[in-house]
């Protein structure tokens, strides 16, 4: 299985803030897909300016293989203090 | 060298004493602490939310590297997470070296990254809903003056 977890307003947009995916996308453009196909509010929002990934809490650019159990984070442009 | 991420109020005063605590090798120590600022009126509670694992992390990373880059001898970083009323504490940030200007610099590089960079997102709520803050122009070209 893969875990997604969504931050900020893509929370809001998709209306849950973890999911468990089963079974689990080998890459993570195809999670990408599986996300916009099961959830097509998601679609717009996770291409959207500024928005990374991060999986098993690293930035991630391009694609990469999922291993099992993977932790795959979405995360919307950031804003602190 | 900590970081802390906390959902409970925190008193600024107390952390910059208990941080000056035992220094005889240190000559200056810098302090920054931001308060939630509201628009009277439109905004009532400040939510701050945070990955855990990954926010702490990426901080410490930063704050490492300033550490390295301002030669300082130690610093503090308390930010709350949760729900923050407007004009309470939200983010403290101690840096403490041999002189003023390294303690300076990195407390002020520290928090042009926790504004832009840190994983944090804040949303204000109000009387007419709540929205999510992205960084402004400024803190985006605030932060990269140190790149």
């Amino acid at each position: 299985v893969v875990r997604v977890l969504l931050f900020g307003r893509l929370a809001d947009i998709a209306g849950w803030r973890e999911r468990v995916l089963e079974p689990a996308p080998a890459t993570l453009a195809a999670l990408r897909e599986r996300l916009k196909a099961d959830f097509p509010e998601l679609t717009e929002a996770l291409g959207g300016r500024g928005v990374q990934a991060a999986v098993n809490k690293v930035i991630t650019r391009g694609d990469l293989a999922l291993a099992a159990g993977a932790e795959v984070a979405f995360l919307p442009p950031m804003s602190g203090g | 060298m900590v970081v802390r991420l906390q959902t409970e109020p925190f008193e600024p005063g107390a952390l910059l004493t208990g941080f000056c605590e035992g220094r005889t090798e240190t000559g200056a120590v810098v302090s920054f602490t931001g308060l939630a600022r509201a628009s009277a009126g439109s905004v009532t509670t400040l939510e701050l939310e945070a990955y855990p694992g990954f926010t702490d992390a990426e901080i410490a990373r930063i704050a490492e590297a300033a550490s390295a880059r301002f030669a300082l001898q130690d610093w503090l970083i308390v930010h709350r997470i949760g729900q923050i009323a407007p004009g309470a504490a939200i983010v403290f940030v101690a840096t403490a070296a041999s002189h003023r200007r390294e303690a300076f610099e990195a407390a002020d590089h520290l928090m042009d990254y926790l504004k832009s960079r840190a994983p944090f997102w804040k949303r204000e709520h109000g009387p007419d809903g709540s929205r999510w803050i992205e960084p402004t122009e400024r803190d985006v070209s605030d932060a990269a003056r140190w790149d």
